[in-house]
C-alpha cells in the first residue's frame, strides 16, 4: 500500500497552514544537514576502527547473543555497584523508550501531523507518553545526581589525570545536553496539555499525560493561546534539535558507548580471561628451530613485527573497544597498580588507543599519509609509556570491571610483546628470569635438581 | 619417598592416574616446597596413584609469556608438551594457579590436551567422594580465617567455590574480605612482577592486600598460590603481624586435619 496516500486519506489528517508548511521545509533542511554531519562522523569512526588488523568473531553465537542481551541490553555488569547502576538505568530506559516519541516527532516534522499516533492508539498512546514522562523525570534526577557525583562529590575515578580537559568537559556536555532534552519534552508536552484543554486547533486530544497534566497548567495556564503555541513549538524544536545535535556529537564523544556497547559485547572474547591469544607466527618459528617443522623456502627473509606498537598492529576489535569506552573508570578503580599509586591506568590505555586512532585517521583523511606507508614518526608508545606497561600484574581486574566487556589488558600484553620481541627492550630485571628459563627450564637459576624437595 | 617420577613409574610398569605438576615455585621456593610435600602426603593418604615429571618438568612459560617473551614461552610449551605426550599424560593436578591456567587454557592451542585441575578442586573432589576424611574438630574448627582469591584461579578461570568448600569442610569460620571472588585484589606478583622491582608508586600491592586481610581480624589467611603466599607473608612481615597471623595453602590446612 502507498504509505503517503494512506496518510492523506486518513480521517485524522489535519489541514496545514503556511506556518506548518514553513516548519516542514525547515525540518527537512535540518534533517538533511544532520544526516550529512552524522554520516561524516560515523564514517570516520568506521574508518578508524578498521585501521586495525582484521580478526573474525569466533566461537559460540549463542554465547555472543547472551553477552549482547545480558551485558549490553540488560546492563548486567553495571549492577556490581547498585547506586550508579540504578541511576544509569533510568537514563538508559528513558533513552530507549524515547525512541518511540522520536518516530512521532519525525512524522510531525515531515508531514505537519501533530501527535499522529494519538487518534489511532488512543488510551495506549496516553499510556506510552505518560511512561516516557515518568522516565524523563527519573532520568532528570539521575542526570542531576551524575553531575553532582562528578563535579561536587568528586568521585575519585572521575578525577584521574587522564580525565583532565576534553574528557571532563565531554562528560558534562552530555549531562547538560540530557537536561536540555528533558526540558524540551516537558515544555512541549506542558504547553500541549493546556492547548488541548483549550481545544486549540491542530492540538489533538491525546489525554492527560502523567506529569504534564499538572506541570502544564502550573507553568503555562496564564499564557495566551498564540504564545502557548510558540512555547509548544519552541519545546518541540529544542527537543528535536538536541536529539539531532546528540546524533552528530556522538561519534566525537565518549558517549558513543550507547551505540557501540552492542557490537562490542557481540565481538568480546569468550575464552577464559586467563588465556592469552596465541601467536602462530612465533609458534611456527619455534617449531622450525626445534626441528619439528621445515622452514618455508619462500618466506620473506626480513623479520616480521611481533606484538603491537600502533593501531595498525592491534586488532580492529581493540579499536572498536576503545571507541566503546565511556571513560567511567571502573577499570582504573579496580586496578591494583593504580590503587597503589603506579602510573598505570587501564582507562588511559584504552583512551590512548582511541586518541591514536583519531590522529592516524585524521592524517590519512587529510591526504597527508597513506594507510599502507603510514609513518608520522610516532606510535602508541608516544601515548603509553613502558612504565605503565611494566606496572601491570595481568590480574584481569580491569577486564572484569568493564561494564561493556572492554579488555585493556589485551592491549598492554600486545605492547609488552612488541617491546620484548621487536624492540628487544623491557625491564632489565626480567633478563635473569628469561636466562633462567632458557638455560635451566626454571624461573630461577638454581644449582640443585628440580626434584631435590623429594629427599 | 614422597613422589615417584613418571620415568620411575614407567620403569616399574606402572601408569599413574594423575600427574602432579609441581611448578618452579613448588620445586625451588622453600615455602612452596612445603605445599608440594603436603599435597604429596595427602595424595598418598587418599591412595591416589600419582607421579611427577621430576627433572623432565620445565617452567610452563607463564611468566615469560606475560612479560611479552612469546619465543621463550613457545619453547617451554613445546618441550613440556612433548614430554607430557610422550608419557601419555591425561590428567594433571597442580598447586600453582599460573601453571594451572597455562596448562589448561594455553597448551591446547599448541597440541597439549589434558584434563587439568587445581589442587583445591581435586581436594574438594576427594573429600566429596569420601576418599579423604577430615577428623572431627580439626585444628581449624571455628577458627576465624579469611581467604585470598588468586587472580589466576579466580578471575582467570572462575574457580571460586572449590577453595571455599575446603574451608567449609575444615569447619573454619570464613570471613570474606571486602574485595573477594570476582572483585578480589591481586597480591601483586602476577604478570612476571614477581621477578622485578615495583614501578614507582605510593605503596606495594601486597601491603594494600594484607591490610585488607587484617581488617577481617583473621587468625589465619588461606591462599591457593605459591606467589600469593610469598606476597602475603611479606606483607605480614612488613606489618609485623607474622607472629600472630599465619598464611596457609589450603592443602596444608587439609593435611593438618587428616
Amino acid at each position: 500500500m502507498n504509505v503517503r496516500k494512506s496518510l492523506l486519506l486518513s480521517p485524522y489528517f489535519a489541514p496545514l497552514n503556511e506556518f506548518h508548511m514553513l516548519q516542514i521545509v525547515l525540518f527537512i533542511a535540518v534533517l538533511a544537514l544532520t544526516g550529512g554531519l552524522a554520516y561524516r562522523g560515523y564514517a570516520r569512526v568506521w574508518q578508524n576502527i578498521h585501521l586495525g588488523k582484521p580478526e573474525p568473531a569466533e566461537g559460540d553465537r549463542a554465547a555472543r547473543w547472551r553477552n549482547v542481551l545480558l551485558v549490553a541490553f540488560g546492563q548486567q555488569k553495571m549492577f556490581k555497584n547498585w547506586l550508579p547502576a540504578v541511576l544509569h538505568l533510568f537514563i538508559y530506559v528513558a533513552f530507549l523508550i524515547t525512541q518511540v516519541e522520536l518516530i512521532e516527532i519525525l512524522v510531525d516534522g515531515l508531514t505537519g501531523q501533530h501527535r499522529f499516533f494519538a487518534p489511532y492508539l488512543q488510551g495506549f498512546y496516553t499510556f506510552v507518553i505518560s511512561f516516557i514522562e515518568v522516565l524523563s523525570v527519573l532520568a532528570l534526577v539521575a542526570t542531576v545526581a551524575f553531575l553532582a557525583r562528578r563535579n561536587l562529590l568528586k568521585v575519585p575515578r572521575f578525577w584521574k589525570p587522564e580525565m583532565k580537559g576534553w574528557p571532563f568537559r565531554d562528560a558534562n556536555y552530555i549531562l547538560i545536553g540530557e537536561i536540555i532534552l528533558i526540558v524540551g519534552i516537558f515544555t512541549m508536552n506542558g504547553a500541549d496539555t493546556v492547548l488541548q484543554a483549550r481545544g486549540a486547533e491542530h492540538y489533538v486530544q491525546a489525554g492527560p499525560f502523567a506529569v504534564s497534566q499538572w506541570l502544564g497548567p502550573a507553568l503555562f495556564e496564564s499564557l495566551s493561546t498564540p504564545t502557548l503555541i510558540a512555547v509548544e513549538r519552541l519545546g518541540w524544536w529544542l527537543h528535536i534539535l538536541t536529539v539531532f545535535g546528540f546524533l552528530c556529537y556522538l561519534p566525537y564523544s565518549k558517549h558513543l558507548h550507547i551505540l557501540l556497547a552492542f557490537p562490542n559485547t557481540w565481538y568480546a572474547r569468550l575464552a577464559p580471561k586467563g588465556e592469552m591469544t596465541n601467536m602462530p607466527e612465533v609458534q611456527k618459528e619455534v617449531r622450525i628451530m626445534m626441528g619439528l617443522e621445515q622452514p618455508d623456502v619462500n618466506a620473506p627473509s626480513d623479520l616480521p613485527v611481533f606484538g603491537a606498537n600502533d593501531v595498525f598492529s592491534l586488532s580492529w576489535k581493540n579499536i572498536l573497544q576503545a571507541y566503546s569506552c565511556t571513560e567511567c573508570g571502573r577499570c582504573t578503580a579496580a586496578c591494583p597498580a593504580n590503587i597503589t599509586g603506579k602510573k598505570l591506568s587501564p582507562r588511559k590505555i584504552v583512551m590512548a588507543v582511541r586518541d591514536r586512532a583519531e590522529e592516524v585517521g585524521a592524517a590519512i583523511s587529510a591526504g597527508k599519509q597513506s594507510r599502507d606507508t603510514y609513518d608520522d614518526g610516532k606510535s602508541l608508545f608516544d601515548y603509553i609509556s613502558p612504565e605503565e606497561l611494566h606496572a601491570c600484574t595481568t590480574c584481569n581486574a580491569c577486564v572484569e570491571a568493564c561494564p561493556v566487556l572492554i579488555n585493556p589488558l589485551d592491549v598492554i600484553l600486545q605492547m609488552r610483546r612488541y617491546e620484548i620481541l621487536t624492540q628487544g627492550a623491557g625491564p632489565t630485571d626480567w633478563l635473569p628470569l628469561f636466562n633462567a628459563i632458557e638455560n635451566n627450564g626454571a624461573a630461577w637459576a638454581m644449582n640443585e635438581p628440580r626434584d631435590a624437595w623429594r629427599n | 619417598m614422597l613422589a615417584k617420577t613418571m620415568a620411575e613409574m614407567q620403569a616399574e610398569g606402572q601408569t599413574p592416574e594423575i600427574l602432579f605438576w609441581v611448578g618452579c615455585a613448588g620445586s625451588y621456593d622453600a615455602r612452596a616446597q612445603k605445599v608440594t610435600r603436603a599435597l604429596c602426603e595427602i595424595l598418598q593418604h587418599a591412595g591416589i596413584s600419582f607421579a611427577i615429571l621430576g627433572q623432565e618438568e620445565r617452567c610452563t612459560g607463564d611468566p615469560a609469556r606475560r612479560a611479552g617473551n612469546e619465543f621463550l614461552f613457545q619453547m617451554m610449551a613445546m618441550m613440556n608438551i612433548e614430554t607430557l605426550n610422550l608419557y601419555g599424560v591425561r590428567k594433571i593436578v597442580t598447586a600453582c594457579p599460573h601453571c594451572f591456567n597455562t596448562l589448561k587454557n594455553e597448551y591446547p592451542a599448541l597440541g597439549g590436551h589434558y584434563e587439568v585441575v587445581h589442587h583445591t578442586q581435586l581436594l574438594q573432589e576427594l573429600i566429596h567422594s569420601g576418599k579423604l576424611k577430615l577428623k572431627e574438630g580439626g585444628p581449624f574448627k571455628g577458627k576465624r580465617i579469611t581467604y585470598h582469591d588468586s587472580c589466576y584461579l579466580g578471575r582467570a578461570n572462575d574457580v571460586y567455590e572449590a577453595p571455599r568448600a575446603l574451608l567449609e569442610a575444615l569447619d573454619a569460620d570464613l570471613v570474606e574480605m571486602k574485595r573477594s571472588r570476582k572483585n578480589g585484589l591481586c597480591c601483586g606478583a602476577g604478570g612476571a612482577q614477581m621477578w622485578k622491582e615495583d614501578e614507582p608508586g605510593d605503596k606495594r600491592i601486597n601491603i594494600e592486600r594484607i591490610e585488607e586481610a587484617l581488617q577481617t581480624q583473621p587468625e589465619a589467611v588461606a591462599a591457593n598460590c605459591p606467589f600469593c603466599i610469598t606476597m602475603l607473608q611479606d606483607g605480614l612481615k612488613a606489618k609485623e603481624q607474622n607472629e600472630h597471623v599465619m598464611v596457609y595453602d589450603l592443602s596444608e590446612m587439609i593435611l593438618q586435619s587428616l
